[in-house]
């Protein structure tokens, strides 16, 4: 097993498997009366946020603790790093307090990789900058086995900013390792031109969402990241909406066992409308529940066994 | 020039197999849990069987088969899997966790019988003791088991014995069946020749 997890090309097909099968199980355990196991009793976990979460912080937290994990949370606002403290001495810090692992969520892309040079523990990639967020993708693909039975095979169009996005980039390499196929969708200023290539070969790219909706299991539509609008990414919003947005009428072109993904938090009747969101097809809230089982299997996985 | 060559170890000979159970007499030997467990139980009723993965679960299925052919009663069957419950985890590299499957209808205010195929240092045993408790809270938890080796670690007995095997710390007994590894037997490996 892997000591961090920083990317979603650290993962080979059956570490992956291994991970969703651990989290079906860790799924199964949520039902019961008592939800805490004592699996990383004694085993200190520090959440290192530099830029706002709430479902990413939570669902960390929340999977660590049912594993008995202590848990520490530190969000830069309020700490020193607003009197200037560096990421490295924040590190030494945590190390000096023992930390086993830190899930760290920071603006620049790379920090996790930095930071795994520095500490002893397992790092966690919670999301950095625009670059990856991998268990959100192993969360994405967790939710497509247990609504559509498999991964390998299926037709998954990711649908937005994949510019911007450190979602469509770990979820491109998760789901090209598991066996989909993976169509980029969204309009050329926000397609790197050769993310396909450059990512997986053998993803594909298309700047017409009509085109691709008729052959698609996975819709998973990507949030417009409002901070960006200024940039003339797309004339307007409205626009955007009327090109690359789900609404009703597109998802009744779906077939008829496809899903819609939206990894949150969503903008309702930008990307996606609110009629599609709260539809049966919608898995959004799903996901949410998954991420808990996911986190709890990746860090089980990572804390559980030997210390190395 | 070439370097003088290592020191060879002595050549390690094969370890002694010794068979304690054929196959036949593993199926005797269930069926005489099964009547025991009717017996103490006074029929069954209100009782689940509870395996621990991996041998311990085929033959909670198996015992309730039989105590099925002698008396006509379901009982109800599942698996425990305490991977998660284990002391040792950190003194091993990461195990998987396997499946858990408790009866629909619960455990709670049962008797529990856990059902395990050897009884060693006994840590097994605690561990699905703890595991249980997160579950429910069982009216009275009893335990069987195919082997006892002995070597005991913590205050831990079992309420139906299969065989009792005394053995040497170095041996090994090692439970083989037709559900997981093709073939019923149970063999002593490494002991005097």
């Amino acid at each position: 097993m892997l000591k961090h997890l920083l990317s979603g090309a650290d993962l080979d097909a059956a570490t992956a498997t291994l991970i969703l099968d651990t989290a079906g199980e860790m799924a199964r355990l949520a039902g019961r009366e008592v939800k805490k196991l004592p699996a990383l009793r004694g085993r200190t976990v520090v959440n290192l946020f530099y830029e706002d979460s709430t479902r990413t912080r939570i669902s960390f937290e929340a999977a660590a603790k049912r594993l008995s994990a202590d848990v520490i949370n530190f969000s830069a606002k309020g700490s020193s790093v607003s009197k200037g403290e560096s990421l490295k001495d924040t590190a030494l810090t945590l190390q000096a307090m023992g930390a086993d692992a830190v899930v760290i969520r920071h603006p620049a892309s790379g920090a996790p990789h930095t930071l795994a040079n520095w500490i002893d523990g397992s790092v966690l990639n919670a999301g950095d900058g625009t670059h990856e967020h991998p268990t959100q993708a192993l969360l994405d693909a967790y939710t497509m086995r247990s609504r559509l039975g498999r991964v390998a095979g299926l037709s998954v169009a990711v649908v937005g900013d994949v510019l911007h996005s450190r979602v469509a980039r770990s979820n491109v390499l998760l789901l090209a390792t598991l066996g989909a196929k993976v169509t980029l969708v969204g309009p050329p200023t926000l397609i790197p031109v050769d993310i396909g290539t450059a990512l997986a070969p053998g993803t594909e790219v298309s700047y017409d969402l009509d085109a691709v909706l008729p052959t698609a299991d996975v819709v998973m539509m990507l949030r417009v990241q409002r901070e960006r609008m200024a940039d003339s990414y797309f004339p307007s919003a409205r626009e955007y909406a009327r090109r690359y947005g789900l609404d009703g009428p597109r998802m009744r072109r779906l077939p008829d066992h496809a899903i819609v993904m939206h990894p949150g938090p969503m903008n309702r009747g930008m990307e996606i409308a609110p009629e599609v969101a709260d539809s049966s097809r919608s898995t959004i809230v799903e996901q949410v529940t998954n991420g808990v089982s996911v986190r709890m299997a990746v860090l089980y996985l990572l804390l559980g066994g030997m210390d190395r | 020039m070439a370097y003088p060559q290592a020191a060879q170890p002595p050549p390690v000979p094969p370890p002694s197999v010794k068979v304690i159970l054929t196959s036949a007499e593993l199926a005797r030997v269930v069926d005489r849990i099964a009547h025991q467990i009717l017996e103490k139980t006074q029929g069954a009723a209100g009782t689940v069987l509870l395996g621990i993965p991996t041998r311990g679960a085929p033959l909670a299925r198996r015992l309730a088969a039989r105590i099925n052919a002698f008396e006509g009663i379901d009982v109800p069957v599942g698996v425990l899997d305490i991977t998660l419950y284990r002391d040792d985890l950190r003194r091993h590299a990461v195990r998987a966790i396997g499946p858990t499957d408790v009866p629909a209808e619960g455990i709670d205010g049962k008797r529990v019988i856990l059902v395990d195929d050897v009884l060693f240092s006994g840590r097994t045993v605690r561990a699905a003791l703890d595991a249980l408790s997160d579950i429910g809270r069982p009216s009275s938890v009893q335990l069987a088991v195919l082997v006892d080796r002995g070597h005991r670690e913590l205050p831990i007995r079992a309420d139906y014995v299969g065989k009792n095997i005394p053995t040497a710390l170095a041996e090994s007994v090692r439970v083989t069946l037709a559900e997981t590894d093709g073939a019923d037997e149970v063999k002593l490996i490494g002991g005097p020749a």
